[in-house]
């Protein structure tokens, strides 16, 4: 009970001196969440670069509010919220995984799934196929099937 | 041959892809629509670089014509300043407030561009670039013109003309309050 | 007068070159050489009307004529003079030159390399190299034209993109473009097989070399462009994933790919139709990533001015796609696998897998790169698609992509039995899972990094053990171990070429997984004189300087590195002021060590220089990335020596 009343204390006086307008120290905020926040972020002044790697000015501008409303107790997915709101969807470095723009996370993955299932498929004909080792006298129409099925495989 | 026509498959799968990368040609990947059109103008509160303060909630009732600038914007800024002063010399007795907003810059380079152009308007500059944020500001110069309910109207990228500011006021003028 | 010389001796060009692509069309269909050697002619023509219109330029750079348009939008009276040089290719129309100018070069080399050897399929090359050519020529006379005069003339310049001055832009694009237009070559090669209907193995054989080389320029400028962000942009990084940096990336994909499925025709005649596709989508996508950087429809950092010229490269794609597409689609009965599999478990089953991958990676960088712009067609909301994207979908596909390159060259063809992966797999199984369980002992917590750990060293291993065996099966005829493996190394030198080539890429993918893992940074504003404390270094502001350049100003900030063991060094990362450009460009300054660089970013200042607000980034495994480039260069070098004769 005491050490939780002191606990209570020690987070109000922390919270008292983050909302005092401080200028020399850092406010109490840990700088790899701004980092994270500022990499999902994308620069508006250059192109592809995050906030977080951005040497221009505006995204050093741009760190500094996200220092600050991190600091004034947002959470992280209200502070990118926020710029979301501000400049649009266009801010955010990788969209959103929902709507529309779940295609984009989900087409790669389902293309690889796809592909591995293709080479699969080449893979059971290509050893399907009649043994070269043995250069005796075919069935013509096995030979007939196969060579069917052999240009079935080089259509794309 | 079972489904001869299946290899036309490809270069007719290249179609759809040329017919995207066509439509890019009538996209500007540089122009993004803001999202704050129709919506609550963001509140601030500045000092001029004369001292004094100057708040949108003070402004409440007036058209606001909010223009964010720089002295190392060239040539663009230095191209719509005049216009700037013109349209707040026309314009400040019929309901009509300007508002200059610097952001990035140096005090004494800000000071020449005021002396330079002789605004007469409150500018002010904005220190931690909270506004320019606020507005969702990509770069200078870029002019908000925000209504009597203090709802942002229209966004002008670029360096503004007489004759759109003329347009954006006179259509923001007429709307009762 | 160098605009109108100039300007004449393009239009020149273009003539001749697409005279000379009709007329050894013509020659190859009818057989009459009167016209091929017409268009030899014509090609030699094209080369020389191209140099003149380089040495017209370089002219006109180095004496101030700002009565071209490109010399004065380019330069101005202080560009240093190296890079009145190298502006030749900073912009747009002249890029285009450079491009045009080597490509015509390796129409030359084409002319006399296959006259004689390849009298069948030479004259459809040709054809199709001055075709392409042509089509370079087209967009210099009408779209972006370089000799464009300008009037009044200017009393001064408007000066090189500050960004360029930099020897990374000296070598970046030249490198880049040594690749692209290599590529044409097996291009050109494959269209001609496929309308004559010779579609063995021999247009793959003829154009070994020039893919390996192609593939090696690639490389070459991908690593000299991430140099060049590395030390001048920055933000202490190298790869973005910008669109113009996927867009030479997606060909280096598919050429790697093609590489490695060639291999396969070769030994096992399968994989035809794939083979031809997969060059055809190469050249396309060089094409691809030329469209992007020129027509403005997707903002980058190297986006060059918009224009009609968009449209040209638009067009020239959907021709080049859809008419070698065609062709293969019309000849695809001819195309049949010869070859036949005993089991999955088999060589030909991992190259499978690699070009799945590789394809699959390229595949994703183009719908990343392509999304942003569906979205807006039928959503009409612009969004962004970067960097966290493409990491999410490309680590898993290298990671696999790093195990197959262990598996891959040692497992054997056709079949693999348990005994053959045995043999040659499990001391390197084990040596990975020995050496990932110690990073994690040593404290690298990161699994990602970890498993990139262990791939690297299961790779290193199977091409250790490979290489031991080999050495030591040769020493049996008498050699010491220095001649064993040197005889090994140049008897086989395709095949150690290719390891030696992994190896570097190797050392490329350990400094890729280090530095995503373990560089740190940290921003903060000095006053003169006090410290700040990184990974063991200490840096101390000293104050600011400031000096005229002949095309721009600069402040440099002075600031002490030390950290107790190498002594100290002064850093002086500065900020500079060009006219021309409205914020100022960061001029980066680092201590590069093999392990870590320490690297500085000279932000905002106080006009009194008492103050400095300074990023500082200690980076690791950077350097391993160039190291790896010059691994690759070595492997690369001895993949295509000349085959050794018999006996050795």
């Amino acid at each position: 009970m005491i050490r939780g009343l002191a606990r209570a204390l020690a987070i109000l006086l922390l919270l008292a001196g983050a909302c005092a307008p401080s200028r020399a120290v850092a406010a109490p905020v840990d700088e790899k969440t701004v980092h994270d926040v500022a990499a999902q972020l994308r620069c508006v002044v250059c192109q592809s670069l995050s906030v977080a790697d951005s040497p221009s000015e505006t995204a050093s501008q741009m760190r500094g509010i996200i220092r600050e409303r991190l600091a004034a107790g947002e959470s992280p997915e209200q502070v990118r919220a926020y710029f979301v709101e501000k400049y649009g969807e266009w801010i955010l470095l990788a969209p959103p995984k929902s709507g529309f723009n779940l295609l984009v996370w989900v087409v790669p993955f389902a293309g690889i799934g796809l592909g591995l299932v293709l080479v699969a498929i080449i893979l059971r004909r290509w050893s399907r196929a009649a043994p070269a080792s043995a250069p005796s006298v075919m069935d013509p129409a096995l030979r007939e099937r196969i060579r069917r099925e052999l240009s079935e495989l080089d259509k794309p | 041959m079972r489904a001869s026509w299946l290899r036309w498959a490809i270069p007719a799968a290249v179609v759809p892809v040329l017919m995207l990368l066509a439509y890019g040609f009538k996209t500007n990947p540089h122009e993004i629509p803001s999202p704050l059109l129709d919506r609550p103008a963001a509140a601030f509160t500045l000092t001029t670089f004369g001292g004094s303060p100057v708040s949108l909630e003070s402004l409440r009732g007036k058209v606001v014509m909010l223009n964010f600038w720089a002295s190392w914007c060239r040539p663009a800024c230095y191209e719509e300043a005049p216009t700037l002063e013109r349209t707040w010399r026309e314009y400040k007795d019929k309901g009509v407030m300007v508002v200059g907003v610097d952001i990035q810059d140096r005090a004494e380079a800000a000071q020449k561009f005021l002396a330079e152009f002789g605004h007469s308007f409150p500018n002010a500059p904005d220190p931690a670039g909270r506004v320019a944020v606020d507005y969702g500001v990509y770069g200078v110069p870029e002019t908000f013109f925000i209504d009597r309910k203090g709802r942002v109207r229209f966004k002008q990228v670029g360096a503004l003309t007489d004759e759109i500011a003329r347009q954006r006021l006179d259509t923001l003028l007429k709307e009762p309050w | 007068m160098i605009p109108e010389l100039g300007y004449g001796a393009t239009v020149a060009a273009l003539v001749l070159a697409l005279w000379g692509a009709s007329a050894a069309a013509v020659s190859a269909r009818t057989g009459r050489l009167n016209l091929l050697h017409s268009g030899e002619r014509a090609a030699i023509g094209v080369w020389v009307l191209i140099t003149a219109c380089i040495a017209l330029m370089l002219y006109a750079f180095l004496t101030f004529d700002f009565s071209v348009r490109y010399v004065a939008f380019n330069t101005n009276r202080g560009t240093p003079f190296y890079y009145r040089i190298t502006a030749l290719w900073g912009a747009l129309e002249g890029s285009i030159v450079l491009w045009a100018w080597m490509l015509s070069i390796y129409t030359l080399i084409v002319v006399v390399q296959y006259r004689r050897r390849q009298p069948e399929l030479y004259p459809w090359v040709l054809s199709v190299m001055l075709g392409i050519l042509a089509f370079f020529l087209l967009v210099m006379t009408i779209p972006a034209p370089p000799f464009e005069r300008l009037s009044p003339i200017p009393p001064d310049g408007r000066g090189l993109n500050p960004l360029l001055e930099d020897s990374g832009m000296i070598t970046h694009p030249v490198a880049l473009y040594l690749g692209f237009t290599g590529f044409t070559v097996p291009f050109a090669f494959a269209v001609a097989a496929l309308i004559l209907r010779r579609t063995g193995e021999e247009w793959i054989t003829i154009t070994r070399r020039w893919t390996i080389i192609a593939w090696y320029f690639l490389s070459l400028g991908l690593l000299i462009g991430g140099w060049w962000s590395y030390h001048v942009l920055g933000w202490g990084g190298y790869w973005a994933w910008d669109p113009v940096e996927n867009a030479a990336f997606m060909p280096w994909l598919t050429a790697t790919a093609f590489l490695h499925s060639v291999m396969i025709q070769e030994r096992r005649r399968m994989l035809k139709l794939w083979n031809l596709a997969l060059i055809f989508l190469t050249f396309g996508l060089t094409l691809f990533g030329t469209f992007l950087t020129r027509s403005g429809i997707i903002g980058s950092v190297h986006s060059f001015t918009q224009g009609s010229i968009g449209i040209f490269f638009l067009g020239f794609l959907a021709l080049v796609l859809l008419g070698s597409f065609s062709l293969l689609a019309s000849r695809v009965g001819r195309l049949r696998a010869e070859g036949v599999l005993d089991s999955v478990v088999s060589r030909e089953s991992m190259f499978l897998l690699n070009n799945l991958f590789l394809v699959a990676a390229a595949f994703t960088v183009f719908f990343g790169t392509v999304f942003p712009l569906l979205s807006e067609a039928v959503r009409g909301v612009k969004i962004s698609v970067g960097a966290p994207f493409f990491n999410l979908v490309n680590i898993p596909i290298f990671l696999a992509l790093l195990f197959l390159m262990g598996v891959g060259p040692l497992i054997a063809w056709r079949r693999a039995s348990a005994e053959n992966l045995k043999r040659n797999f499990l001391k390197p199984v084990l040596a990975g899972i020995v050496v990932a369980a110690l990073m994690r002992a040593l404290g690298v917590g990161n699994a990602l990094v970890l498993t990139a750990i262990a791939l690297v060293v299961f790779v290193a291993g199977t091409i250790a053990l490979d290489l031991f065996r080999a050495v030591r099966a040769r020493r049996r005829s008498g050699d010491g171990w220095p001649a064993a493996t040197l005889g090994l190394l140049l008897r086989q030198n395709r095949r150690y070429g290719g390891f030696i080539v992994h190896l570097g890429i190797l050392v490329v993918a350990l400094g890729v997984a280090g530095s995503q893992a373990w560089s740190v940074q940290t921003e903060v504003t000095l006053q003169k004189g006090q410290t700040v404390d990184l990974a063991g270094y200490h840096v101390r502001f000293d104050g600011l300087s400031a000096t005229e350049e002949s095309n721009h100003a600069k402040v440099t900030g002075a600031f002490t590195l030390s950290n107790g063991r190498r002594g100290e060094t002064v850093l002086l990362p500065g900020r500079k002021f060009y006219p021309q450009e409205q914020t100022p460009i960061a001029a980066v300054d680092y201590r590069l060590g093999f392990l870590e660089d320490v690297y500085l970013v000279l932000g905002d200042f106080s006009r009194d220089g008492s103050q400095a607000t300074v990023k500082l980034q200690v980076n690791r495994m950077v350097s391993w990335l160039w190291l790896g480039g010059l691994v690759l260069t070595l492997g690369a070098a001895l993949a295509i020596l000349p085959e050794a004769r018999r006996p050795a």
